[in-house]
C-alpha cells in the first residue's frame, strides 16, 4: 500500500474561484473616486489637496498602528478599506475646514467607526459618516463654511481656513459662499441644474461633481462592486416623494430635481449608502433601506431645521440594517411558505 | 427551438472543456489488476459472493445487493479473485474491496451477452433487472438507479428528465457519450419511460454542447416523445433541482424528492448504459471519464474497466507534469481530492481533474464585507453571509433559522466570496454536526 504522496496538498473544493478579492474591490473603488478627487482638486485648489491626503493618511496610519502590531504585511490597512474611508470623509468636508479638524474626524472614523467594533466587516455605521457627525457636532460652524470656487488659476490659493492650529479659534474670513441647498431653503432661490450636474457650485469637496460621481457609481456597478439596488431605490425615493410634495405646493417645496442633484446625496447614495458592511444584504433589505434614506433625506430637508439630511439619513438606516436583514430574508428555493418573497 | 432557459442565480466559472470536448472516447487497454470496492453507490454495500481463488468473468455479478437501496458488484474483467481485503478508498476511507487479477491473453468476452425482450417485460420486472445490472447514477451522486424508478404508492412520474447539463468545469464524458451513443441514450430512454409511464422525455444540455445538441435532435425517433431542451450554461444548472425549475418551472419543495413534482431525473451517460444493457446485456463495468487538467499531459477522454487503479490512468494519459498539486474524482467545484495513486475508479467516477499549485493555493481569508455576492450566486436563495459568520462561531443551531439543511454544497458561494472565506467547507461541517444532532435526538 502505497504512502500519502506529499506532493499532494490537503485541500477542499470548490477549487474554481473569482478572481476579485475584498483588497481588489477596494482598489477599485478608490479609482471610481480618481475623478471625483481631480475635480476637487480642481475646484479648491491645494486646500482639496491636502485635505484628502491628511484624511486618508491619518485613517491609513492610525488603522495601522493600532492593528498591525507594526507589522506591515499582514496589517489589515492593506486591504484598502482604511484608504477609502479617509478619502471619503474628506470629500464630505468643506474645503477651507482646517486640516487638524480634518485629521481628528478622520481619528474619530477608523477608530470610532470601525476597529471599536472589531475592524472591517464589524461596524454598525459607516466609518466616514461617524467621522463626519462627529466634526458636525463639534465645529457647526467650520463644518458649515463654504469657500467659493477657482479654477486652476487658484490652485495655490488656501480656501479658508486651512493651516489654522489646533483649537485656536478659525477666524473666517469673509468670502464663504452659500451651498445650493441653503440658498433653497433660506432664500428660496434655486440654483441653475447644469451647474449642479456639473458640480460649479459651492459645497463640499466631493458633493460638487454629480456627474463624475454617477460615472464613477456607474462603472462599479457595471462591475458589480457596489449593489445597484441602493443608489437606484434613493434616487427613485427622493425624486417620487420630492416630486409629490412640490406638486401639492410648488411654492413651498423644492421640485424632485433639484433635490436630487444638490447636496451631498448624489455622493451619499453612490458612495456611502453602498457601503456593504453596513447596508443590508438581502434585495428586499436593500430596496427598504434604500427608501428609508430617501424619505429620511426629503423630511429633514424640507420639514428638519437643517438644509441638508443625507449624513443623518444614512447613519440612522445604518442603525436599521441588522433588524431590516432579519427580516428580509429570502424565500429559499422550494419553500414550503411562498410568502416571503425574493425582492429581485 | 427557443431562447436557452436556465434556474435564476448561480456563477459562470471558466469552462476548460476545450482540453478534451474534441476528442473521440478512446478505451484504455485491460491493467493487470482491478480493485472494486463493495461500497460504490449509495445505499449499503454489496455482500461478496466469489471468494478469493474463484475464477470470474467479464460482467459476472461477484457480490449481491445488500438491500433495496443497494446494487449487486459485477466483475469488470475476466480473472482470478486474489483477494478481497482493505484498500484505499477515494473517499478517503479504508474500505473492502474485490481484488481481481487479470487473465491474460483473456479475450475478455461479456460472461452472459444477450439482447432483453424489454417491450414484453412489465414495469416491475424492468425495474428489477436494472437493479441486475448493477446501475447507479453516473454523474457523480452514485445513488442507485432502480430505486428512482420504484415510484412510491400514491406518486406517479409525468415527465422523464435526462440531464446532459455537465455544468462542472473541465468534464466532457457526457458531451462525449451523447454525441457518440445517441443510440444507446434513446434506447435507454424509451425503457425508462416505459418503467415510469411517463408523458415526454426531456434531454437538457447546456448551449456549450452545441454539436451534442444538434447529433441528438438528428436522431431522435420519431416515434419517441422526446424533446431536447438547451439550457444556458451556468454553474450548477445540472443539480436535480435547478435542472427541474429549468425546463419545467417547478421547484421541488424543501426536504422533498422529484418525484414529488412529478418528475424523475437520471443522467445521460446512467440512460446510455442502461441502453447498452438492454441491448446486448452489459452491466455497468465500465464507465466514461474525462482525465484532464493542467496538470495532466495528455488530457482525454477515456472508457476504462470500474476498478481500474487512478495510477494506471494517469500512465496511459502521459504522466502528470511535474507541478501537480492535486488529484480529483469529479470537478473541481465538488470533486474528491485523492491523496493516494492507486484508488480504483469507481462508477460514479465522472472525471480525474488534476490540478496545478495555481488552482489550489491558499487564499488569504478576509473578514465578510457583507457584499451579497453571495445572496446573489446561492441558487437555493439562501444568505451564506449570515450562515458563514454564524459558522465561524460554531452557533449551528441558530443556522437552522437560515434553512442550512437547504444548502446542497455546490460552492457557488464560496466561489463568488472576495473576502476568500471558506463557506461551504464550514457549511459541510455544520451540516455533520447538526445532522448527527437530529439523529441522537431520534434515538434518544
Ligand atoms: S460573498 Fe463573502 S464577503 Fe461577500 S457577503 Fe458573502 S460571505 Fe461576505
Ligand atoms: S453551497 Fe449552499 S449556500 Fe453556497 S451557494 Fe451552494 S447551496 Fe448556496
Amino acid at each position: 500500500m502505497t504512502r500519502r504522496d506529499p506532493q499532494f496538498v490537503i485541500a477542499t473544493p470548490p477549487f474554481a474561484k473569482r478572481a476579485v478579492d475584498t483588497p481588489a474591490i477596494m482598489r477599485h473603488v478608490i479609482y471610481a473616486l480618481v475623478p471625483v478627487m481631480i475635480a476637487a482638486v480642481y475646484f479648491f485648489g491645494v486646500s482639496a489637496l491636502l485635505l484628502i491626503a491628511v484624511c486618508t493618511g491619518t485613517c491609513m496610519l492610525l488603522e495601522w498602528l493600532l492593528t498591525g502590531r507594526g507589522n506591515l504585511g499582514n496589517s489589515p490597512v492593506r486591504d484598502g478599506s482604511a484608504a477609502v474611508t479617509g478619502i471619503l470623509l474628506a470629500l464630505t468636508l468643506p474645503p477651507g475646514l482646517p486640516l487638524w479638524m480634518a485629521a481628528l474626524g478622520s481619528a474619530v472614523a477608523i477608530v470610532f467607526g470601525k476597529l471599536l467594533f472589531g475592524g472591517l466587516g464589524q461596524n454598525v455605521f459607516n466609518p466616514s459618516l461617524t467621522g463626519r457627525a462627529f466634526l458636525q457636532a463639534c465645529f457647526p460652524v467650520a463644518l458649515t463654511t463654504w469657500s467659493p470656487q477657482g479654477g486652476l488659476g487658484a490652485f495655490l490659493e488656501m480656501r479658508g481656513d486651512t493651516l489654522a492650529l489646533p483649537l485656536l479659534r478659525p477666524v473666517f474670513d469673509g468670502i464663504s459662499a452659500a451651498t445650493p441647498l441653503a440658498r433653497m431653503k433660506f432664500e428660496s432661490e434655486p440654483t441653475d441644474l447644469g451647474a449642479l450636474l456639473f458640480g460649479t457650485i459651492p459645497g463640499s469637496l466631493g458633493e460638487t461633481s454629480a456627474i463624475l460621481i454617477l460615472l464613477g457609481g456607474a462603472y462599479l456597478g457595471w462591475r458589480r462592486f457596489l449593489n445597484w439596488r441602493i443608489p437606484v431605490g434613493i434616487f427613485a425615493t427622493v425624486y417620487l416623494f420630492a416630486s409629490a410634495l412640490n406638486m401639492i405646493d410648488p411654492g413651498r417645496f423644492t421640485d424632485g430635481l433639484h433635490h436630487l442633484l444638490s447636496g451631498g446625496l448624489v455622493l451619499g447614495a453612490v458612495f456611502m449608502a453602498t457601503d456593504p458592511v453596513s447596508s443590508p444584504v438581502t434585495p428586499r433589505g436593500m430596496w427598504l433601506f434604500a427608501c428609508g434614506i430617501g424619505v429620511l433625506v426629503i423630511l429633514i430637508r424640507e420639514f428638519g431645521g437643517l438644509p441638508e439630511g443625507v449624513m443623518y439619513a444614512i447613519l440612522l438606516m445604518n442603525a436599521a440594517t441588522p433588524l431590516i436583514d432579519r427580516i428580509t430574508q429570502p424565500g429559499i428555493y422550494g419553500a414550503v411558505d411562498h410568502r416571503a418573497g425574493r425582492g429581485d | 427551438m427557443t431562447q436557452a432557459r436556465t434556474f435564476r442565480h448561480g456563477i459562470h466559472p471558466a469552462e476548460h472543456k476545450a482540453l478534451t470536448a474534441g476528442r473521440l472516447i478512446e478505451r484504455i487497454a485491460f491493467p493487470d489488476e482491478v480493485i472494486l470496492p463493495l461500497a460504490q453507490h449509495i445505499g449499503a454495500p454489496s455482500r461478496p459472493l466469489a471468494k478469493p481463488g474463484d475464477k470470474v468473468y467479464r460482467g459476472q455479478i461477484i457480490a449481491a445487493e445488500g438491500g433495496f437501496v443497494s446494487v449487486p458488484l459485477h466483475a469488470s474483467v475476466t480473472g482470478t479473485v486474489s483477494a478481497i481485503a482493505k484498500h484505499h478508498h477515494p473517499n478517503g476511507s479504508l474500505a473492502d474491496a474485490f481484488v481481481i487479477e487479470v487473465e491474460q491473453n483473456s479475450p475478455q468476452t461479456l460472461y452472459d451477452e444477450h439482447a432483453t425482450d424489454w417491450e414484453e417485460m412489465p414495469p416491475s420486472a424492468l425495474i428489477e433487472h436494472i437493479q441486475r445490472g448493477g446501475f447507479v447514477g453516473l454523474g457523480g451522486a452514485a445513488f442507485p438507479t432502480h430505486v428512482k424508478l420504484a415510484i412510491p404508492e400514491g406518486k406517479h412520474a409525468r415527465w422523464l428528465l435526462i440531464n446532459g447539463c455537465e455544468c462542472e468545469p473541465y468534464l466532457t464524458s457526457d458531451h462525449r457519450i451523447m454525441l457518440e451513443w445517441a443510440d444507446s441514450i434513446f434506447l435507454g430512454v424509451r425503457v425508462l419511460a416505459r418503467i415510469l409511464g411517463a408523458e415526454k422525455s426531456f434531454i437538457a444540455v447546456e448551449t456549450n454542447k452545441w454539436d451534442a445538441i444538434k447529433t441528438l435532435v438528428s436522431r431522435i425517433p420519431a416515434d419517441l416523445a422526446c424533446e431536447l431542451v438547451p439550457l444556458e450554461t451556468k454553474y450548477p444548472q445540472g443539480a436535480e433541482k435547478m435542472l427541474i425549475k429549468a425546463v419545467l418551472d417547478q421547484e421541488v419543495p424543501s426536504g422533498k424528492l422529484p418525484i414529488d413534482v412529478h418528475v424523475v431525473v437520471q443522467n445521460v451517460g446512467t440512460v446510455a448504459g442502461i441502453g447498452d444493457f438492454f441491448a446486448f446485456g452489459q452491466p455497468l463495468i465500465e464507465r466514461v471519464v474525462t482525465v484532464t487538467g493542467p496538470a495532466i499531459r495528455r488530457p482525454t477522454t477515456l472508457l476504462v474497466p470500474i476498478g481500474t487503479r487512478l495510477s494506471n490512468i494517469l500512465e496511459h494519459c502521459g504522466g502528470l507534469t511535474e507541478d501537480a498539486r492535486e488529484i480529483l474524482f469529479g470537478g473541481p467545484m465538488m470533486g474528491t481530492p485523492q491523496q493516494f495513486l492507486d484508488v480504483p475508479i469507481l462508477k460514479g467516477t465522472s472525471g480525474i481533474v488534476c490540478l496545478t499549485e495555481e488552482q489550489v493555493k491558499s487564499r488569504q481569508e478576509y473578514p465578510c464585507i457583507r457584499c451579497a455576492a453571495c445572496l446573489d450566486a446561492c441558487p437555493i436563495f439562501l444568505n451564506p453571509s449570515a450562515l458563514g459568520s454564524l459558522a465561524r462561531t460554531a452557533r449551528y443551531d441558530e443556522m437552522m433559522d437560515y434553512n442550512i439543511m437547504d444548502c446542497m454544497e455546490c460552492g457557488s458561494c464560496s466561489y463568488v466570496c472576495p473576502s476568500n472565506i471558506p463557506l461551504v467547507q464550514r457549511f459541510r461541517v455544520a451540516k455533520g454536526v447538526l445532522r448527527e444532532k437530529q439523529a441522537r435526538g431520534k434515538a434518544a
